[in-house]
């Protein structure tokens, strides 16, 4: 039973085909992958299963329901699943405690005493609540990005996007960001992740997507992708890992 | 030495400094109402034009064109016009409500027509120096369009833009003066109406002073909020 069905998924941008013809399934409580160069559209499809962006054909269910008819309240799509950038977009204006109580209270209607005891919980958990009253830019990146995903995680979705999100820190602060995608994998947490960290991938995923010029060029379980690629673009652009040694 | 004396008697002649202050001071605390009753208006409405000329999407395009006519022609008039248009053009037309106001009233309204265009430019920048991907990460959450504008993109829009505003401002506060060409005795008619009745000018000097004195404050204030905000870029930048 697939809880993401993307089927046949095209996008472009004037001239420029981003995506052709994806399909791709997600389990419910699976972690995907998505790997391939910059450009290859990861962060395009993401966008197009948040509604960020619109797409040209094809469709996208979640949990059952299709989100790409037009008919469907994208606000009421988007609280059900989360999404986490690679430039952490905190809003620069609000503390932490803020930032991570928005949506709750205003799209939700949480109280607010009672949206920010669970966010007060949340920071405890990532070891932040000593940051709550904090603006962003006090904020290691690292930490930035951890409140980004709390900030999402905050409106308690069924899902979670995660585009590129350890790809603007600084290599020492990696670590404690994946731990905690890690934790999020071992809740059971369905996540799509576009990432460029191979050994995190072969880790966590259940499937590995390796995608090339708008095309999943190949899927499947990280050792079969990582250790017996079939296609020579993903051999090449696994070569090119290793040589850059991020692998 | 003749020549100066005269300067000195006709411009800033102590006595006539002191015999005209009440009467002009009198006109400038009406200078003072136009300015805040016009400035609370041009704020708000400056604002809600902005985001008027802002919404997307093919149904709102009318509206959107009907934002752009409105600051193409209010920045395009010279003030001076539009308050006779205002101040003379409603009274003549002899309609209830609109035509029974008092030059007060006509006066702000014109000041603020016209400020309220300039002012939607500012906060139209400040709007467009957001960053789409903090409409995006609100959006994600869940917010609608108008909330993500409330709660994300506008706060910040403000608050770049407290300098230009305020420059806008003291612009305002100078152009209040103007208001005089539709008989509202402000500080400058009040001046006018001395130097007519003294064949004297120092009046005019005194409705200056009330002026630059109101105005300086508020240029510091400016300077002090774009230091304020240069120091804490360039500490982001570190």
């Amino acid at each position: 039973m697939s809880f993401v069905t993307v089927e046949n998924v095209s996008k472009s941008f004037g001239d420029n085909v981003v995506l052709r013809n994806v399909t791709l399934d997600v389990g419910e409580h699976d972690v995907v992958c998505l790997i391939g160069a910059s450009g290859s559209g990861k962060s395009t499809l993401l966008r197009c299963i948040n509604l960020l962006e619109p797409i040209d054909e094809g469709h996208i269910a979640v949990d059952g329901a299709v989100i790409t008819n037009g008919n469907v309240d994208a606000n009421a799509v988007r609280r059900e699943i989360g999404i986490v950038f690679q430039a952490f977009n905190l809003f620069p204006h609000m503390t932490v405690l803020q930032n991570v109580t928005l949506a709750p209270r205003t799209v939700r209607n949480v109280r607010r005493a009672q949206a920010e005891a669970s966010a007060r919980e949340l920071l405890e958990r990532i070891g932040l609540e000593d940051k709550a009253d904090e603006y962003p830019d006090r904020l290691s990146g690292g930490q930035q990005q951890r409140v980004a995903i709390v900030r999402a995680l905050a409106m308690q979705p069924k899902l979670m996007l995660l585009d590129e999100i350890t790809s603007a820190l600084d290599p020492q602060l990696v670590s404690e960001v994946l731990n905690l995608v890690r934790e999020l994998a071992e809740f059971g947490m369905t996540m799509i992740i576009a990432t460029h960290e191979m050994s995190f991938a072969r880790e966590v995923a259940n499937k590995v997507c390796f995608l090339d010029g708008g095309v999943i060029l190949e899927e499947g379980v990280p050792n079969e992708i990582f250790s017996a690629p079939r296609e020579d673009r993903t051999r090449e652009f696994l070569a090119r890992i290793i040589e850059a040694g991020r692998l | 030495m003749h020549a100066l004396h005269k300067v000195l008697q006709a411009f800033a002649s102590p006595q006539s400094f002191r015999l005209a202050m009440p009467d002009v001071w009198a006109g400038f605390q009406v200078n003072i109402k136009l300015m805040f009753t016009a400035e609370a208006l041009v704020l708000v409405l400056a604002l809600a034009v902005a985001i008027a000329r802002g919404l997307p999407g093919r149904a709102a395009a009318p509206l959107r064109a009907a934002m752009i006519l409105y600051t193409d022609v209010f920045r395009g008039t010279p003030l001076i016009l539009v308050a006779f248009l205002v101040g003379f053009g409603l009274p003549g037309l002899q309609l209830r409500v609109i035509s029974s106001q008092s030059t007060f009233v006509y006066g702000v309204i014109a000041l603020t027509l016209v400020y309220t265009a300039y002012v939607t430019e500012v906060y139209r920048a400040g709007i467009e120096s957001v960053h789409p991907s903090q409409r995006a990460a609100a959006r994600s959450l869940g917010l609608n369009y108008f909330q993500a504008l409330r709660y994300v993109v506008v706060p910040q829009a403000v608050r770049r833009v407290i300098p230009p505003l305020l420059n806008d401002f003291i612009g305002l506060q100078k152009d209040t003066a103007l208001i005089t060409v539709i008989g509202v005795a402000e500080a400058a008619q009040q001046a006018q109406n001395f130097s007519n009745t003294y064949y004297n000018f120092t009046s005019y000097v005194v409705a200056a002073v009330f002026f630059i004195f109101l105005t300086i404050p508020l240029a510091r204030f400016t300077d002090h909020l774009i230091a304020l905000r240069e120091r804490k870029e360039r500490a982001a930048a570190i």
